[in-house]
């Protein structure tokens, strides 16, 4: 079995498997994240999202031969109990989901929005969203947790 | 109207304790000062424990940090039936209320006994009791010697709604932490000791019969433990989750299905309701005292189709096999009633049966968290022991659990010379909306249906009109109409399975009585809100939608391209009182922009709790409205995905303001249905407000649009 290299969280690994296996079955299959949730399988609802260098992608159809020798982060990446990112503080000061299964991907969306533009507007944040679904109707206030987050993280 | 009620001294126990009277099913206090509740009720993504939580705190005067909420279960849990109809604060909160405050009486006796102190003289912080001469003690203190098994009893009187400090409270949700944490807490996220993957193969053809099953490919694919076969159900288990998938493809291929039984025309769903054998029922009639003499009659009908659960997960569940004792996860929304139902097919006494309620993704009705428990027992029975984990597939969430159901509802209006209503009718065509397990002799398990030896399919009914009704739920006006005659014809045929989706009836119902009344109103040239407020008795009922107009600033300005529209409801006529606007923009295509809501749900235990409710309520039924629709060929479903069953974006989801109207005197109802109904019909309204045409059949989309304006042009 051949195997892939690559950075998980800012963690080197070293994975033997199926090359052609989905990121997210080794992700949660192999490694036992729970960060990264199953939503489709088919790279259309977001719940899987990951960042892969500075970009949200589905791992749900991204195979794993794809991420050698790059920087993988997953929820889990973001923050900590201790030390959670701005994001996931600010997704608790607004109540920001009702179920929240969603809420993994759409949080790693969001951390690489603010990456590439911190200061964005609320159509920027609905337009890096766009391809995370909620079902539970609570876009507007993951949309305002995540200005939220962008004002803290803002210098000065 | 807002006189404080004097404190209420209830003349019987509320409903879920006189079913469960012990106190020590719903509470524990221990020594180490925690307290541990156990509602019968679940989290299904409404944020339920944490409401109950502060019901709990505040009636025993404790902090919050202290309570510990215990996930429902058979083994141990009171028995709440089901969490749906927004009943939970209702149920689940006033016994939870009742018990508390008669186990504060109780620590509060035996505090006085042992103090030497007139109980009237102590007083309680965070359960450490104390009285005159600084005497005190503590429920920790006195946890080892006051016994909670014993039944609850009349005449305990909770405190009074300006005694509580924490209901009326947004209190933060106590597992949105664990959730944007990514820590596991979904039944998804668990992963058992030992634990396989089980898969299930089903037929893409409606109702197909596996005639032939080929296993020598599947028998191949590394980690098979099993493939399980009892008629034309079968599944893969597996060591691991890519090698379950992996073997269900294989055996995919080695599959022959029948033809299966055939669907509908979907492009004409109203006829097909109203060409098939149904039970009817005349839900209530009104006869005027004196009848006025019809000038005209107008007709309406109005249809809404089939609408998918659509969770963002795949229905998932645990089983393990112990002997002839199984233990099951998942995430029903009645751990008893699913326990009751796998007893009928397992044909074994309940008592072997553990069921326990894990969280999974939001759920709004019966969805398929019920199937795949069966499923996951009964792949589990190849598993020697192991626990079985089965998830069902993206498809299969889409085609093979229950759907909400297409409705058709006919409204007949005579008006007099004035254009004033003076006689209403109101027909329902509709499968009926419920099919819930654990309430029949025969279990409504799909896996039950597939079985060589089967059950009947189960075919939906309505639930009573005392509970709300299911087809006929919100039919009848809460207009002064002189005289109605409301009628639900319940379909006896279902050839797509169909049972409770948020609101059940409610939405079709209200669509057509908002819709037909605002038609009704702009004839007369008299403005929608004015004309509804002159037909309403019910000074609640008013003040939603007195409190939404003064919020929309309503009647805005006329701008091209811009609509505006109302919608009121109360829910199941019975719950919340809700009042909607709808600011949508467009000419084809339909954007909302706006939504403004005002809602009474009496006392609001967490305000922004019912805001979110609320919130996402509104953003659902947007969705419904302008997207949603079960796609279907002759043979079998095909909107099994995202692409084929969209629902709204972000950049789609119109910004939404909320109202809630606090009542802390009057007992609190559930905020999770009452949206759907208003927004629909505010939406629909809105639109005829924007272009001038009514589209009568949902969802509104460009192709309803154009084919209305065709029909007016």
């Amino acid at each position: 079995m051949p195997s892939v290299r690559f950075r998980l969280n800012g963690a080197e690994m070293e994975i033997d498997a199926d090359p052609d296996r989905s990121l997210l079955d080794i992700l949660r299959g192999q490694i036992g994240m729970t960060g990264p949730h199953f939503g489709c399988g088919a790279g259309e609802c977001g719940a899987c999202n990951v960042i892969i260098g500075d970009r949200a992608v589905s791992a749900c159809d991204t195979p794993l031969w794809s991420v050698a020798g790059k920087d993988v982060t997953t929820l889990e990446g973001l923050g900590t109990s201790e030390r959670p990112h701005p994001l996931q503080r600010a997704f608790i000061a607004e109540q920001a989901l009702q179920c929240g299964y969603c809420v993994s991907g759409i949080l790693i969306s969001a951390a690489a929005l603010l990456k590439r533009n911190p200061s964005p507007t609320s159509r920027e944040v609905k337009e890096a969203l766009d391809r995370n679904l909620c079902r539970c109707g609570s876009h507007n206030r993951m949309v305002r947790a995540v200005l939220r987050a962008a004002e803290e993280m803002a210098p000065g | 109207m807002n006189q404080p009620a004097p404190a209420p001294t209830p003349p019987k126990l509320p409903v879920s304790l006189a079913a469960n009277p012990k106190l020590s099913s719903w509470l524990k206090i221990s020594s180490n000062g925690q307290v541990t509740v156990s509602p019968g009720k679940v989290e299904i993504g409404q944020g339920i424990v944490t409401a109950l939580a502060q019901i709990a705190a505040d009636e025993l005067n404790i902090d919050l940090s202290r309570v510990q909420m215990i996930r429902a279960s058979t083994a141990s849990s009171p028995n709440e039936g089901v969490t749906s109809g927004s009943l939970s604060i209702q149920q689940s909160g006033r016994a939870l209320r009742h018990a508390c405050a008669e186990v504060r009486r109780i620590f509060l006796q035996q505090a006085a006994e042992r103090l030497g102190v007139d109980i009237e003289a102590l007083d309680i912080e965070d359960g450490t009791i104390s009285g005159p001469g600084n005497v005190r003690t503590s429920y920790w203190e006195l946890a080892e010697e006051v016994s909670l098994d014993r039944d609850a009893m009349l005449g305990v009187t909770p405190k009074i709604a300006s005694r509580r400090a924490l209901a009326g409270n947004s209190i933060q949700r106590i597992d949105i932490p664990d959730k944007v944490l990514g820590r596991p807490r979904f039944i998804h996220d668990q992963a058992l000791a030992g634990m396989l993957h089980g898969r299930m193969l089903r037929p893409e053809n409606a109702r197909a019969k596996l005639t032939e099953l080929k296993e020598d490919g599947a028998r191949t694919v590394a980690g098979l433990v099993a493939i399980v076969r009892d008629g034309s159900f079968a599944g893969v288990v597996s060591e691991t989750e890519h090698g379950a998938e992996a073997a269900l493809n294989a055996l995919r291929k080695g599959a022959s299905w029948s033809d299966g039984e055939p669907l509908p025309d979907e492009s004409d769903l109203a006829s097909f309701l109203k060409a098939q054998p149904s039970e009817s029922t005349i839900i209530d009639k009104k006869t005027a005292a004196s009848p006025g003499t019809a000038a005209r009659t107008i007709r309406r009908q109005y249809t809404r189709p089939y609408i998918a659960h659509a969770s963002i997960a795949p229905s998932c569940a645990m089983a393990q096999w112990n002997g002839d004792r199984v233990h099951v996860w998942t995430h029903s929304q009645g751990v008893y009633l699913l326990r009751a139902d796998l007893a009928l097919v397992l044909k074994l006494p309940v008592e072997n049966i553990t069921v326990e309620h894990m969280e999974g993704a939001g759920c709004y009705g019966h969805n398929a968290a019920d199937d795949v428990a069966l499923d996951a027992v009964l792949l589990a029975k190849a598993a020697s022991g192991r626990p079985v984990r089965v998830q069902w597939s993206r498809q299969g969430e889409m085609s093979d659990a229950p759907f909400g159901a297409a409705m058709a509802v006919e409204i007949e209006v005579d008006l007099d010379a004035q254009g004033e209503i003076i006689d209403w009718r109101h027909s329902i065509w509709s499968n009926g909306h419920a099919a819930r397990p654990g309430r029949a002799a025969q279990p409504a398990l799909l896996a039950g249906f597939e079985l060589a030896d089967p059950f009947p399919r189960t075919i939906s009914t309505n639930p009573p009109q005392a509970n709300g009704g299911g087809g006929d739920r919100n039919s009848i006006p809460l207009y002064d109409f002189p005289s109605w005659h409301i009628e639900s014809h319940r379909l006896t045929t279902m050839p797509i399975r169909t049972s409770a989706l948020r609101t059940l009836g409610g939405q079709g119902n209200v669509f057509a009585i908002e819709s037909i009344l605002d038609e009704i109103a702009a004839e007369r040239g008299e403005d929608p809100i004015a004309f509804r407020l002159r037909h309403l008795r019910d000074e609640r009922a008013k003040d939603v939608i007195r409190a939404v107009a003064a919020r929309a600033k309503w009647k805005p300005e006329k701008r091209p391209g811009i609509g505006h529209g109302i919608g009121f409801a109360r829910y199941k006529n019975t719950g919340a009182y809700c009042a909607a606007i709808a600011e949508i923009e467009g000419a084809e295509e339909v954007s909302v922009r706006k939504l403004t809501l005002a809602v009474d749900v009496g006392e609001a235990i967490n305000p922004d709790g019912v805001i979110n409710q609320i919130e996402g309520g509104a953003i659902q039924a947007t969705s419904w409205v302008l997207k949603e629709r079960v796609r279907f060929d002759r043979q079998r479903i095909t909107s099994t995905s995202w692409t084929e069953y969209p629902i709204l974006r972000f950049s789609e989801v119109p910004d939404v303001e909320v109202e809630v109207i606090q009542r802390p005197d009057i007992d609190p109802v559930g905020a999770g249905e009452a949206a759907h109904g208003p927004v629909t019909a505010a939406i629909a309204n809105a639109v005829f407000d924007a272009l001038g045409v009514r589209v009568r059949d949902l969802p509104i989309t460009r192709d309803r649009i154009i084919a209305a304006m065709e029909f007016t042009s």
